[in-house]
């Protein structure tokens, strides 16, 4: 099952773990199912239906917008990242 | 004083403030709101501020540094790092201007020469550091494209803070050098600055350390504040019509504007209302592309290629708010390719004797294209943000200067090579 691993600041939300396990085909699946088992991070990641605009998610390091998004496939042993854009400079 | 300052600073400073949202956080290492990851900000008490009896003249009394404006900037004691970071010099660059074609006074905030690693980071790592040591921190980091390296490194000695920097492998060897020799751990990621700012990211809140970008970066980014500050002053309290500053991650052009409206506020100047200018190297230009399309949205750059490495940010944090503020201040977004950005570099040190690094070489040539295109005003008052140092870039320029004729040391070989003095200057009888 691919993993999502949950920025520490936002692991009260999640139950206090810092790795969730999700099922889904899409970067977009596994986190809304992430949201369904954890609802208090679903407005904090969501905006209408998008990631909020400072929300950075990786798949196996590689950032989503460079990508398919949401829409970009994951296997079994993939591993998702939320990350905070605010860094840096 | 350190104790009437303490209570004063503690007051001074409410906490800090999502951008976004607007909800509250008490002073803490903590980079970005846990409701809607929107970055946080300092919040002050301007009343405070105002009431604590900041005037010229008091700010003129003090020793030239950046904490002569240390009110505006978020520290509850003392500076504890970095108490000799500022001051650095406003240059009236007449020669510059009319290489440039620029009528109106035009000037260069020449932060090439900041103590102690000569570039405007040291500026904003004295404030991260000494908030670091205020919170208690005794490891702390960054992740860096070089100048940031070496001024957390450098600080981070000086006041026996253990430093851990990241940085991309394939940097200048002088910024390599530069931190390492201060006895910092330096890690360098296989991988662009996007890739070691991301670890960093993870890195801060795992380990519990003080990353002056990362989690103290809501401190550390306000520190750019006294640049502006120093300009105004050194103008004669006031702001400038036009600023342009390089961007890499896009928080200096915001934290200069930040500076003007703030001592507007304070009725330290009249009025602040200063075209903001950015600059980027058109191989890493998210921010001025989102400026030219008039995007929402920052597109990120996947593989910075430019030789300006110290801007290469291909995913800038403060992108979208730099971009913004180009398009409100009515200043505009531009960038330049490698050639120009070594002309910018060869032209500033040919006409005011300054040694600026590649991002130095950014702002200028950039400055040069504004003015062809008539966006920059040329009969207005201008200032140019040099933030960096040419000597940790060496490499940008050496196949550009000419290599130094070698002769043996005789009048014959000399003469031949300049040809005999002017008939003039040689004495009667000779």
């Amino acid at each position: 099952m691919p993993t999502v691993q949950i920025p520490t600041p936002l692991r009260p939300h999640a139950g206090g773990l810092d790795v969730v396990e999700a099922e889904g085909a899409t970067v977009g699946a596994v986190l809304e199912a992430v949201v369904s088992k954890h609802p208090a991070l679903r407005e904090r990641l969501f905006e209408g239906g998008e990631l909020r605009r400072f929300v950075n998610v990786y798949v196996n390091n590689e950032d989503i917008r460079f990508l398919e998004d949401l829409e970009t496939p994951v296997g079994e042993r993939d591993e998702i990242s939320i990350i905070p854009a605010i860094a840096g400079g | 004083m350190s104790i009437h300052g303490e209570t004063q600073g503690a007051g001074r400073v409410r906490g800090l403030k999502c951008r976004l949202c607007g909800r509250r956080y008490p002073k803490q290492a903590l980079n970005f709101c846990t409701e809607d990851f929107g970055p946080l900000e300092v919040e002050y008490d301007y009343v405070a501020v105002a009431r604590s009896g900041l005037s010229r003249q008091a700010i003129e009394s003090r020793p030239r540094t950046m904490w002569r404006y240390r009110e505006l900037l978020p520290l509850d004691g003392e500076p504890a790092v970095g108490v000799q970071v500022g001051g650095t010099p406003l240059v009236r660059a007449d020669r510059l201007a009319r290489a440039l074609g620029h009528r109106g006074p035009l000037y260069v905030k020449n932060d090439a020469v900041n103590h102690p690693t000569l570039s405007f980071k040291d500026r904003v790592v004295a404030v991260a550091l000494s908030k670091a040591v205020e919170l208690g921190f005794r490891t702390v980091g960054c992740a860096s494209t070089g100048n940031l390296a070496g001024s957390v490194a450098a600080n981070a000695a000086a006041a026996g803070l253990e430093a851990y920097i990241l940085i991309p492998d394939g940097l200048e060897q002088g910024k390599v050098i530069g931190c390492s020799v201060y006895g910092a751990r330096v890690v360098a990621i296989a991988g662009n600055y996007d890739h070691v700012n991301r670890l960093c990211s993870q890195i801060a809140f795992r380990y519990g350390w003080g990353f002056v970008n990362v989690n103290l970066r809501p401190f550390y980014a306000e520190g750019s504040k006294s640049m502006g500050f120093e300009i105004a002053e050194d103008l004669g309290w006031r702001a400038p019509d036009q600023v342009v500053a390089p961007m890499a991650g896009g928080s200096l052009v915001g934290k200069l504007h930040k500076a003007f409206v703030e001592l507007k506020q304070l009725g330290l100047i009249e009025s602040a209302a200063p075209r903001m200018f950015g600059a980027q190297a058109s191989g890493c230009n998210p921010i001025t592309q989102a400026v030219k399309t008039d995007a929402a949205k920052v597109r990120p750059v996947r593989q910075p290629a430019t030789i300006a490495k110290s801007l290469a940010i291909g995913d800038p944090a403060d992108g979208f708010f730099a971009s913004r503020l180009l398009r409100e201040t009515g200043g505009w977004g531009e960038d330049v390719d490698d050639d120009a950005i070594v002309e910018g570099m060869m032209l500033l040190a040919e006409t005011e004797g300054i040694f600026t690094e590649t991002a130095g070489g950014v702002t200028v040539a950039v400055a040069r294209k504004l003015i062809e295109q008539g966006r920059l005003d040329a009969d207005g008052t201008t200032v140019l943000c040099i933030t960096g140092n040419g000597l940790k870039t060496q490499e940008a320029v050496a196949d550009r200067v000419a290599r130094p004729v070698v002769i043996r040391p005789t009048i014959e070989e000399f003469e031949a090579l300049v040809g005999s003095p002017a008939a003039d200057l040689v004495p009667a009888g000779a």
